[in-house]
């Protein structure tokens, strides 16, 4: 589908949840270090997608997923597998931000202190790094020990990230991770999205077609849990191919 | 990751045998009332009085207490009825607009459900040496329809919450007072009100703090108000104190009886309370 | 009044009838606020009463000194309840280091690991232990606490024990107390939101870190609360602990040390109660103590659960 390398390859995927069919017999690949937004209207499972390349459904009772997902060539679903492994390689923003009920510095060692890493000059350095890169440091580095929860929603979102980036992923995965914000911490971290993906491959779930304009190299469209369209932001936006994409954007007026 | 893995099972392995401990508590418990006791049941032991000397005697049964817990219990129960319905219903029904009063009446009868049962009897007995009483069934009611009252209120209130706020501004709107639309409410929450009667009937059967003191005792069936009653925890209490070893056994035979009933009531609450919120969903 | 053809009479009627239907209704509501009043100064009742009964022996001595002393000779007016406040200090701390622990485990098990199934089943039986009457929990002390400690126990530790001990008063106490601390647990663990354990998942650390660094953490205040209550409940235990502790009036120096808390020695003294002066007041002055403590403790675990729940509820 595209001339990138695919960091993750889905294939045949199916996933039900309590018997509804949701995502149906689905093909793609992502690319390497590019942003890429899926789109589609409420409830075509856009974030169930999400949700399969980190194995997050493993905690709901009611899901059955079959079918193959790639991640640098290793199928994560495969039962012989180490889940903390693969997790380890992605970071997830979810919608609302939840910082861990611990210190900003905590929160953000906490991912590389469970895999082993334990001095604390090490996290000194880890904890700023990513607290830097996420345009968050100048505002917190007089108060590293307070708790996050007393961070403004922005700030605990932009925590959320540097907290994710700690553990060193190569892929980030943003579920409406801007929807819940003010505009101003949205362009801050659309700007990181922009900014990260010389080093990362990101995958976004958004709403916001504009923010897809704006953010990502490639888009997924997806409706009652099929691909109906996959291709370059502007192919996709300006020119879709089919008649479902084609409603869909029509909205969106550049 | 090894350690992870190890850490985690370690601890799951914990937590199953925790689990089994205190799951399988009630089991032991009730177990080992049943083993020792069963040997020492016989009909007697329901239907007659004690023989045979100072308090519980060699010969004879329980009857007394069975009787005397009943009285009681039945009493208390009653008593406590007549007090709380009106206040569950004042706290839900006459209150509106006044919630942070309300809330607050509802945190003082949290504490006193807190209250343990020996502050009641040593209250109780307080009052029964302020009004001249003599240890008495009427001075084992008093005390004990004082502990159930906590817990009728609070049973009730629950009741009468899940009554929907439609059925009440049903009443209220067809032009009815408010006692009117709590004799509504009332109807409505039957079941309820016999679950709550169950609770608080159990609760008073299984005491024995609070008729320490106040209702005395006796090898006899009370015959009024002012005769001491045997209570079952007390006449357990006693036969156990007992260097005679029938007498002890007697005493285990009690437990089972008491066990018994109280295993008994508590089910049936729990069925009806089951019963109840499967009409109200 | 007469039904009649034309207006007036009739309208008469209506109206005296309604008029007794309102009159009805203020007096009931005037009388279930009487009833709610009288329940609720209850609280205030029984403790100026038993304040009111203590007087006499605070006059003889200060709280201080009653509070610290360890004599206790009745029939010369000295009562130090020194040793009965640290008896029931040692039941209760046994008891809730025992309970706390398992159902901690407990309830993590049943909301974090188990089938529901298994929740399902398993606790009526642990509320139904709610429902069994103290003495019987004695006589299961006695029975089978008493024993175990003095057979299979204490020999391991001292040279000589009866097993009646502060051991059996808080193993007694610590079962009663179970289903207490489990049911709260259940529900602070239960209304844990999913996506706080997502995050840390989605960082790669197992279900069992996530638990102990994050889960736990969450919990902590109700955890506390829980053990609060639980505290208060286990103060105010009588008859099951006096079954099995020795009721012996020292300070426990040893888990397998008898002990005498404070209800314990309300309950076997009554008897002798209005034949010794100022043995009453110095029961009801045990009373109080007990009233006053378990109040703080109820109000300082309600205060924790309700800020709690508007917190969850935010």
């Amino acid at each position: 589908m595209t001339k990138d390398k695919a960091h993750i390859s889905v294939q045949d995927l199916n996933v039900h949840i309590g018997g509804n069919h949701i995502l149906k017999d689905l093909n793609i690949d992502i690319p390497n270090k590019s942003v890429t937004s899926i789109i589609g209207p409420s409830g075509c499972g856009k974030t169930t997608l999400l949700k399969t390349f980190n194995r997050l459904h493993d905690t709901a009772a009611d899901v059955k997923v079959t079918g193959k997902v790639l991640v640098d060539g290793e199928d994560i679903y495969d039962p012989n597998t180490e889940i903390t492994h693969i997790r380890k390689k992605m970071g997830l923003l979810s919608q609302r931000p939840y910082p861990l009920p611990m210190s900003i510095y905590d929160n953000v060692a906490y991912g590389p202190r469970i895999h082993g890493t334990r001095k604390k000059q090490d996290l000194d350095i880890i904890v700023e790094k990513q607290l830097k890169a996420t345009a968050l440091w100048n505002e917190v580095k007089d108060r590293l020990h307070s708790s996050a929860t007393r961070l403004s929603i922005g700030q605990q979102q932009r925590l959320c990230l540097a907290r994710g980036l700690a553990v060193g992923p190569e892929i980030i995965l943003g579920d409406e991770s801007t929807s819940a914000l003010d505009p101003v911490s949205t362009s801050i971290i659309e700007d990181l999205f922009v900014k990260l993906k010389q080093d990362y491959s990101i995958v976004l779930v958004t709403h916001i077609l504009r923010q897809a304009a704006r953010v990502s190299d490639y888009i997924i469209f997806v409706y009652e849990g099929r691909i109906v369209e996959y291709g370059k932001t502007e192919q996709v936006l300006r020119d879709p191919r089919e008649e479902l994409t084609k409603e869909y954007v029509k909205g969106y007026i550049v | 990751m090894r350690r992870r893995n190890l850490e985690e099972l370690f601890f799951k392995f914990l937590m199953v045998l925790a689990t089994l401990v205190v799951g399988g508590s009630f089991f032991l418990i009730v177990g080992t009332i049943f083993y020792k006791g069963a040997p020492y049941m016989t009909f007697d032991m329901l239907t007659k009085t004690p023989g045979g000397g100072f308090y519980i005697g060699k010969e004879g049964g329980i009857l007394n207490a069975i009787i005397g817990s009943m009285y009681v219990a039945g009493g208390a129960t009653i008593l406590g009825l007549i007090i709380s319905i009106p206040v569950a219903i004042y706290l839900n029904m006459y209150m509106d607009g006044k919630k942070f009063l309300s809330n607050t009446l509802r945190m003082v009868f949290d504490v006193l459900f807190g209250i343990p049962s020996i502050v009641y009897g040593a209250f109780g007995f307080l009052i029964m040496v302020y009004f001249g009483l003599r240890a008495s069934l009427l001075g084992g009611i008093i005390a004990v329809t004082l502990l159930v009252i906590p817990i009728l209120v609070r049973t009730l209130d629950e009741v009468i919450r899940t009554v929907p706020l439609e059925l009440r501004d049903a009443a209220l709107s067809l032009g009815s007072t408010r006692w009117e639309t709590a004799k509504v409410v009332l109807r409505a929450i039957r079941p309820g009100i016999i679950t709550a009667i169950l609770i608080s009937f159990g609760r008073a059967i299984g005491d024995v703090a609070a008729v320490l003191f106040t209702a005395g005792f006796s090898d006899n069936i009370p015959t009024s108000l002012h005769e001491p009653a045997a209570t079952l925890p007390l006449a357990i209490f006693f036969q156990l104190g007992s260097p005679i070893e029938e007498v002890q056994g007697r005493g285990y035979a009690s437990a089972l009886i008491l066990t018994i009933v109280v295993l008994i009531i508590t089910i049936l609450s729990e069925l009806l309370v089951k019963k109840f919120y499967k009409h109200k969903s | 009044m007469i039904l009649s053809q034309s207006g007036q009479p009739i309208n008469y009627y209506i109206q005296l009838m309604q008029r007794i239907r309102l009159l009805k209704d203020k007096i009931i509501s005037k009388l279930m606020l009487l009833f709610t009043i009288l329940s609720v100064s209850l609280v205030f009742i029984i403790g100026i009463g038993l304040y009111y009964k203590s007087i006499p022996v605070l006059q003889n001595s200060t709280w201080g000194h009653l509070l610290t002393s360890s004599v206790w000779k009745p029939l010369k007016g000295l009562f130090g309840f020194y040793p009965y406040i640290m008896g029931t200090l040692w039941v209760t701390g046994i008891a809730i280091i025992i309970a706390l622990p398992l159902c901690v485990l407990t309830s993590l098990y049943i909301i974090e690991y188990a089938h529901p199934r298994v929740r399902r089943i398993l606790m009526p039986f642990v509320n139904l232990l709610s429902g069994i009457p103290p003495v019987i929990f004695g006589v299961w002390g006695v029975l089978f606490i008493i024993p175990l400690i003095q057979d299979h126990i204490a020999p391991h530790f001292v040279e000589f024990s009866t097993g009646y001990s502060v051991l059996a008063g808080g193993i007694v106490l610590a079962v009663m107390i179970f289903p207490l601390i489990v049911s709260i647990l259940n529900e602070v663990l239960r209304t844990m939101p999913q996506e706080l354990k997502d995050a840390s998942l989605a960082l790669g650390a197992t279900k069992w870190e996530t638990i102990k660094k994050v889960i736990l953490r969450k919990a902590l205040p109700g955890i506390i609360a829980a053990t609060v209550l639980a505290i208060s409940r286990a103060f105010g235990e009588t008859i099951a602990v006096l079954m099995v502790c020795g009721n012996n009036a020292v300070v426990p120096h040893s888990v397998f040390d008898a002990g005498y808390p404070l209800p314990a020695l309300i309950a076997n003294n009554y008897g002798d109660m209005m034949s010794i002066p100022l043995y009453d007041s110095a029961l009801m002055f045990a009373a109080l103590l007990l009233f006053i403590i378990i109040l703080l403790f109820n109000i300082i675990s309600r205060i924790i659960l309700s800020r709690l729940e508007r917190k969850m509820a935010a």
